[in-house]
């Protein structure tokens, strides 16, 4: 196994790609309402040249290959409704920030969930347990805008030690990241807990104890790496999740991240500005995948030589 | 030979499961000595409590569901049931070591196998790890691995499952115990292997003067290696003598049966007999003796009363009506 396996990984996708571009551009186009439908009573004359402009006067097949040819330059387009703005820049512009809110909600969550799981296997059925487990509850039944507000109401306004909206300085990126990741952070502490207590009951750790081992002991080195496999395979969802997701949380606290984007050109129609980014969701979540694919052969030695 | 201080006394040993369905006496009421240098065989069917009469006075089964109703088990001086968690994890892997049952998931397998053999040696004996690393792969040479270094690097996936009971064995031998407590350690492997394993065993402690601890269900095995034996069945003490003793007179039904179901190679046999019948249900016994339902000679009492020990040499003891009755 090994390198092989993820080189078919690798070269499964190009096909799997330009089956997604098919869809969601036929999808999209066959959606009721056009781009430029809301506009005022526009000239009969204007409307063609934004057609010609657009390339809508041309038939839907020609359309299709004309976006592909531009995609195979790395060309998304002009956005239909940023007027003068091409999606490239538009992405350039709105990801990064998605990115870094993403990459710091998964720190959160992997921090906190990791820790609270640990925690919580050391001494199964004690307060050890229930006190991180039903945290978890909440964080998993509460959605981020009722999260999202409260730590606002708790620190932002109560305490007033960190600011409630906007994305300039570090303390701006606290709030919206532990509100976008506390979810994912419930959900990795059950992952990490299931999959530390899956591994308790296995003969292995029988032989750690009967060499001596402390309970620690055994956790660290004997338990973690194996039961930290369930919140590896999480990882790429979760990544992907957070920065594709995240449209709430940027939404309640301001943030000029491609969520926001995203949402708004799919009411506007912006038939570009959705096919960009619904691509680069797509790629996001088959490079966090391929990734997770590659840390599992590292990690489980097994998969190594099968 | 019973004349030394044994260096590990278990007296009356209960060892019970409170679980939902009821308290399963698993171990109930089982004694036990070894002395330096002596091989104990704990013999029964499945299920007759063997693995649990060793793990639970080694702290070794979750508390709860076990929990130990009574008894002394004890180690030199220390009662390792009354010690605490400190005290017990450092005989445990230094003084006494165990090798188990099912060496195909024994051993880590996301760890490199010396990794894990140098663990018992940093530990008890505080060595580096790279003074540890030396120690163990001539260990693995002792039991007979002749890559040492390249097994030390390797995972357990790579190796059979007699290779990974060497590595069990060897992880087991590096801290010199005094006592190995070997919990049927052939019975996952195949026959030519497990001849192998049982010579290594004898040669071991030929060599440190270990006493052996050889749970196992065959009476062959018994034969070959053992100085006494302990007969069990559904938690309770059947009969105990010497390996001599035992081959030659037994008196309980109960080993009489287990010892008619054994190929022998000295006379020849067709069919084997089996013991009729199945273990009894732990968490339904009655006061008597468990193996009532199936014995041929049962008597009245055998039901209601429980079977005294009946003394038929220093040695042997059967837990019997019928040689009361006698
Ligand atoms: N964790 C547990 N919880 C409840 N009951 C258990 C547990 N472990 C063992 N038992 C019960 O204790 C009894 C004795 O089990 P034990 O493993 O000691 O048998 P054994 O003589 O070693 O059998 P085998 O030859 O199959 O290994 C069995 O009836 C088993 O069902
Ligand atoms: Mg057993």
């Amino acid at each position: 196994m090994g390198l092989r396996y993820l080189f078919g990984r690798v070269s499964i996708m190009l096909p799997v790609f330009i089956g997604v571009i098919t869809v969601i551009f036929f999808m999209i186009r066959f959606a009721p309402g056009g781009p430029f439908d809301k506009e005022k009573i526009v000239p009969p004359e204007i409307m063609e040249s934004l057609n010609a402009q657009y390339h809508l006067d041309q038939p839907l097949w020609k359309q299709y290959l004309i976006y592909l040819a531009d995609l195979s330059r790395f060309d998304l387009g002009p956005s239909f409704k940023h007027a003068n703005r091409t999606v490239n820049e538009l992405i350039a512009e709105a990801f990064p920030v998605s990115l870094e809110l993403g990459l710091w909600s998964l720190g959160w969550a992997l921090l906190i969930g990791v820790l609270a799981g640990a925690m919580a296997a050391l001494k199964p059925n004690s307060w050890l347990d229930y006190l991180p487990m039903s945290f978890s509850v909440l964080g998993i039944c509460l959605p981020t805008f009722v999260i999202g507000p409260l730590l606002v109401l708790i620190f932002g306004l109560w305490m007033g030690v960190l600011p409630v909206a906007g994305w300039d300085s570090w303390q701006d990126r606290v709030l919206p990241s532990l509100t976008l990741g506390f979810a994912y952070a419930a959900f990795i502490s059950r992952l990490m807990r299931g999959g530390l207590m899956e591994i308790r009951t296995q003969d292995f750790i029988r032989t750690a104890r009967a060499k001596g081992l402390s309970e620690v002991q055994i956790l660290f080195k004997h338990s973690l790496r194996g039961g930290i496999l369930p919140v590896v395979s999480f990882l790429g969802p979760a990544l992907a999740g957070l920065l594709t997701g995240a449209l709430v949380t940027e939404t309640i606290f301001n943030i000029p991240g491609l969520g926001r984007f995203f949402i708004e050109s799919a009411l506007n129609r912006d038939y570009t500005v959705v096919m960009g980014t619904s691509l680069l969701y797509f790629s996001i979540l088959f490079v966090c995948n391929f990734v997770v694919d590659v840390l599992y052969v590292f990690l489980d030695p097994r998969v190594r030589y099968e | 030979m019973a004349s030394s201080v044994p260096i590990l006394a278990i007296r009356d040993l209960r060892a019970h499961f409170h679980t939902r369905r009821g308290i399963i006496k698993a171990v109930d009421g089982i004694s036990f000595e070894i002395q330096k240098g002596e091989t104990l065989a704990i013999v029964g069917e499945s299920g007759s409590g063997k693995t649990v009469s060793q793990l639970s006075y080694l702290g070794l089964l979750p508390m709860p569901p076990l929990r130990i109703a009574g008894g002394q088990a004890f180690f030199h001086d220390t009662d390792l049931i009354k010690a605490g968690k400190d005290k017990l994890r450092a005989v445990r892997g230094d003084s006494i070591s165990m090798i188990f049952q099912e060496p195909m998931t024994s051993l880590n397998p996301y760890l490199k196998i010396g990794t894990q053999l140098i663990e018992p040696l940093c530990l008890h004996r505080k060595l580096s790890k790279k003074e540890a690393w030396k120690v163990a792969s001539e260990s693995l040479e002792k039991v007979g691995i002749a890559d040492a270094a390249r097994t030390m690097h390797s995972y357990p996936h790579e190796f059979s499952g007699g290779m990974r009971q060497r590595v069990m064995i060897a992880m087991a031998i590096t801290t010199k115990p005094e006592v190995l407590i070997a919990d049927e350690p052939t019975t996952a492997l195949d026959v030519t292997i497990q001849a192998q394993i049982l010579e290594l065993l004898g040669e071991l402690k030929k060599e440190t003067g270990m006493s052996i601890i050889l749970i196992t269900h065959d009476l062959g095995i018994v034969a070959s290696v053992a100085d006494k034996v302990l007969v069990m069945y559904g938690g309770k003490m059947m009969e105990e003598a010497t390996a001599h003793e035992l081959f030659s007179a037994s008196s309980h039904p109960y080993t009489t049966a287990l010892l008619k179901s054994t190929p022998r190679v000295d006379i020849p046999q067709e069919v084997l007999p089996v013991i009729g019948g199945s273990p009894p249900d732990l968490s339904k016994l009655s006061p008597g003796c468990p193996f009532y339902d199936r014995c041929a000679l049962r008597l009245d009492a055998c039901k209601e009363t429980a079977p005294k020990p009946c003394s038929l040499s220093p040695s042997h003891r059967s837990f019997c009506h019928l040689e009361t009755v006698q």
